[in-house]
């Protein structure tokens, strides 16, 4: 047998006649920390919330260490969530918040006591025992209710959006400390997030999802370095995506040039998608160049600039450390390594250029403007 | 923000509540009256007092309007809040609405029809089963139990609204079964709301004539329909020995009920304060 | 999807709506039942024409009724207002104040009001020594004023019982209406009057709404306070059909001017709504 925890075979979902979750495959290795990356309903939730028994899967299996699950209600599971509001018990003290679960094991008094003392200890909250949990902050309330789930010394750690409702200095904080959490108790996170970032540096394994089906399964750096399709590739940090042609293996023709790549197996003349990160650019002198545009515009970003170029009517992004000057033609080079090819799919097209991001943001200060008149 | 309010207004305010209390101040200082008159003032007695103690038939009211309205308020409110934990969960949007519009019937109908209305479902039963008589204690709790479960319902719904969705499926998922989770964890957190409703449906009941009027019988008198005997006679100033218990009453109960919910803030503030 | 609980609660909804259906609608029913037949059970339309010897009443009771509910909101309006204005500690306070009243039963209040009124009563006596003393002094010969059972009596009678219920939901609205929508009106250039008009009474408007609802319905359809102040020149269509249950026994014309009644009733509310739906429609 494998050292997967969860498995959860042929799920189908589905609500009102929409579909949520498509026949998904999916397994959990014991002890990762898996995350579900996706936008908005693209059933990441339900997925956790099938895991935790909260909801029923319309078919397939929930296989839960090697026995089926289904059917099987969230309070015989050996796994606790963490909810996107926390959910703490208003009614009760931090203490009675934490010693709730183990209060129903009827655990002994003198046991609960340890337990909780070491829980609060684990997330840094000694000495609030007696506290309301209404006094304490958003970022306080997470830890109660990170205590309060694991006090009960799950397999299993289900995470909803945790920390969506803190503010970003805290939430990189609790960032770094879950994964600590994490690796010392030695146990399954399996974490939901529609945040790119938190999911690419806290992660053993991200599964990206999109209306109800699996993009792709793989380590941050895979999924950042060899996005599936133009959908992985534009929601995970920023891409070119610029339709190409594959001339022959390790040779994509994309903005009129013929670019040297690594990737191969592709039919000769096959139309695919290629990707380019914004930093794996090179600024170049324009007679040094492979290709060369126009810049459109630029932004300040503190440590970089953000440049858009325009290249054969394809508005491209690039980093780069020094300015340009808007409306000059400059020069660009990409090696080999930076070019990552992508078979078409059924989301080719769908992420334009950068040439949507300034239009979008006049059309949302017209739309202020319009307010405000009114 | 407060501003402060012009000499007019505070005038105004003055003269609003002289009108709101000259009634109520008249049969007061004439429940003290030791002749019958309710214009002339004949010196002190506590003689109506006496009278009123004396009034088997009243007191009998009162009592049967306690028992009325607590047996009619702990029903409903135990039926209303799993009426409203159900009408909150409802998926159907079709079955919600209908709910909740049957539910406003008897808040938006003028009491006379709902008691004449009730009135007609007991007598037509008990013709059909060949009793007379039908209108008593039963039907009484019966129609109170009717009026006082909207109040029951409106005033848990906000509470349950106001409580974490997740609330239950955290307790859940900490080991409670669903009923468990129910009462040691939803119950908690919108018992205000179900005192309230409780305290509410007692209050209503304990007042109410209109709907009483129609659905009691000649044994079952409550008290309000007591008071509406007594005052088909001309002067009675025992009434108004009755009506300024019955305010002493209410007006200790207001402010025991004040302090306690103030006192409660404080402890609660001072409580959350306290590292 | 299947959620899990959805049983429960879903049986825990059982009784009530069992209940109401029993309660609620069935009742209803038997007004329309009681309504279209007669004593022996048939089918009829002669109560409802019936009916038609009563328009008089009717007329009276929603003329009265309307003319209270005026009243109320005209005194109600400026007091919400004031309260509105007041710190969070007066105005618990004055709540209470306007409460504690409507915890006394009303007949008790409208009794109250009947020994005041009467011509041997504490108001009545007092003006009339003063009119009196007047008479005594010119030649102007004053009638002695009389105040029970008058329909000004019985207007009263409907405002002193139900201007709380007035108050409470304008003063409700005022005070969850933000603040700053009325700071905001006065920044942009309205004077106070203005800022009244444009702001402050369209926001007040589902109140109002409320107020009149909850003061219109219980006066329209009063038997009490018609009875003990408007004596027997002033009989409402609560009145009648208190008689027909209590006295006549005619189930059936009662049942069918209760019909009429609630009719009345449900189509005032449905044109306040509507009227409420449109102005807030404009004013947003």
């Amino acid at each position: 047998m494998s050292n997967n925890i969860i498995d959860l075979k042929n799920i189908s979902v589905s609500f009102d006649g929409e579909q949520i979750i498509e026949n998904m495959n999916l397994y959990i290795r014991d002890k990762e920390f898996i995350t579900f990356l996706g936008p908005s309903g693209c059933g990441k939730t339900t997925t956790l919330r099938i895991i935790a028994g909260f909801q029923e899967p319309d078919s397939g299996e929930v296989i839960f260490d090697g026995k089926l699950i289904n059917g099987v209600p969230p309070y015989k599971r050996q796994l606790n969530t963490i909810f996107q509001r926390y959910a703490l018990f208003p009614h009760l003290n931090v203490y009675e918040n934490i010693a709730f679960g183990l209060r129903l094991k009827k655990t002994p008094e003198k046991e609960i006591k340890e337990a909780v003392t070491e829980m609060l200890a684990l997330v840094n909250l000694k000495g609030f025992e007696r506290r309301n949990i209404s006094s304490l902050s958003g970022g306080q309330q997470q830890r109660v209710a990170i205590a309060r789930a694991l006090v009960v010394k799950p397999r299993v750690l289900l995470l909803d959006e945790p920390l969506g409702a803190l503010d970003l200095k805290l939430r990189k904080d609790m960032q770094v400390e879950l994964k600590n959490i994490q690796k010392r108790l030695g146990i399954t996170f399996i974490y939901v997030t529609h945040d790119q970032e938190e999911a690419l540096s806290m992660s053993d394994t991200i599964v990206v999802m999109d209306a109800g089906v699996i993009q792709q399964i793989g380590t941050p750096t895979d999924i950042y370095n060899e996005p599936k399709n133009a959908f992985v590739a534009d929601f995970i940090g920023e891409s070119n995506i610029i339709e190409g042609v594959m001339r022959a293996d390790f040779w994509v023709e994309m903005a009129g040039h013929k670019f040297k790549c690594l990737d191969k197996g592709f039919g000769v003349d096959e139309e695919v998608d290629v990707v380019v990160r914004p930093e794996d650019v090179d600024v170049v002198p324009v007679s040094e160049a492979m290709i060369s545009g126009v810049v459109t515009s630029t932004t300040f970003k503190g440590d970089y600039y953000e440049i858009i170029v325009e290249i054969k009517g394809f508005k491209w992004m690039i980093e780069s450390k020094y300015n340009q000057t808007v409306g000059s033609t400059i020069g660009l080079n990409i090696v080999p390594d930076a070019i990552h090819i992508m078979k078409k799919s059924k989301y080719s097209g769908l992420y334009g250029d950068y040439s949507s991001f300034s239009e979008e943001f006049e059309e949302l200060s017209d739309a202020s403007y319009e307010e405000e008149d009114e | 923000m407060t501003r402060k309010t012009s000499l007019g207004g505070k005038l105004y305010t003055v003269l609003i509540f002289i009108f709101l209390y000259a009634p109520i101040a008249v049969l007061i200082l004439f429940s003290f009256n030791s002749g019958k008159s309710t214009a002339v003032f004949e010196g002190f007695s506590l003689h109506w007092y006496e009278e009123l103690f004396r009034d088997a038939a009243t007191l009998a009211a009162f009592k049967n309007s306690v028992i009325i309205a607590v047996v009619s308020s702990i029903i409903s409110t135990v039926m209303g809040t799993a009426a409203a934990t159900a009408i909150f969960g409802y998926k159907n949007k079709l079955l919600k609405t209908s709910v909740m519009t049957t539910t406003n019937i008897p808040m938006m109908n003028p009491e006379i029809v709902t008691g004449i209305a009730m009135m007609l479902l007991f007598v037509f039963i008990g013709g059909v089963l060949g009793k007379t008589g039908t209108l008593g204690f039963t039907t009484l709790i019966i129609a109170h139990v009717t009026f006082e479960l909207p109040y029951v319902i409106l005033n848990v719904l906000p509470k349950l609204k106001q409580t974490d969705a997740h609330l239950a499926e955290a307790a859940q998922d900490l080991g409670c079964t669903p009923f468990q989770a129910f009462y040691k964890v939803v119950l908690p957190a919108i018992m205000p709301g179900i005192i309230s409703g409780l305290m509410m449906a007692f209050t209503l009941s304990i007042d109410d004539f209109i709907i009483s009027y129609f659905v009691s019988g000649p044994s079952s008198q409550t008290l309000p329909i007591r008071i509406f005997s007594m005052t088909k006679k001309k002067v009675t100033p025992d009434l108004y020995a009755l009506s300024t218990l019955i305010f002493l009453v209410i007006l200790v109960l207001l402010i025991v009920s004040n302090v306690v919910a103030s006192r409660g803030d404080k402890k609660l503030a001072k409580k959350g304060g306290a590292k | 999807m299947k959620n899990k609980s959805s049983l429960m609660t879903r049986l825990a909804g059982a009784p009530y709506i069992v209940w109401a259906i029993i309660f609620i609608i069935v009742p209803l029913c038997m007004v329309a039942y009681y309504a279209f037949t007669d004593k022996s059970g048939a089918f009829t339309f002669d109560n409802m024409l019936d009916i038609g010897k009563y328009t008089d009443t009717i007329v009276l009771s929603v003329w009265l009724g309307l003319l209270a509910t005026v009243i109320c909101l005209v005194i109600a309006y400026p007091l919400a207002m004031i309260m509105a204005n007041k710190g969070p500690k007066k105005q618990s306070t004055m709540t209470m104040i306007i409460m504690l009243p409507m915890w006394m039963n009303f007949l008790l209040r409208t009794y109250s009001w009947m020994t005041i009124l009467e011509d041997n009563g504490l108001l009545t006596t007092t003006i009339n020594s003063v009119v009196d003393g007047i008479n005594k002094l010119t030649q102007w010969g004053i009638e002695p004023i009389h105040l029970i059972n008058t329909r000004g009596a019985v207007v009263l009678g409907m405002v002193y019982n139900f201007l709380p219920y007035m108050i409470l939901p304008i003063y409700t609205v005022m005070l969850k209406s933000d603040r700053s929508l009325i700071e905001a009106a006065q920044d942009l250039g309205g004077n106070k009057f203005d800022v009244f008009k444009n702001v402050t009474v369209p926001l007040s408007v589902p109140g109002v709404v409320s107020g009149f609802t909850m003061v219109f319905v219980p006066s329209v359809s009063t038997f009490y306070i018609s009875q003990k102040l408007g004596g027997t020149g002033t009989t409402l269509i609560g009145d009648i059909i208190e008689t027909q249950f209590q006295t006549a026994y005619n189930y059936n014309l009662g049942a069918s001017l209760s019909f009429v009644l609630m009719i009345l009733i449900f189509i005032c509310l449905a044109v306040m709504n509507k009227f409420s739906d449109d102005d807030g429609g404009v004013v947003i």
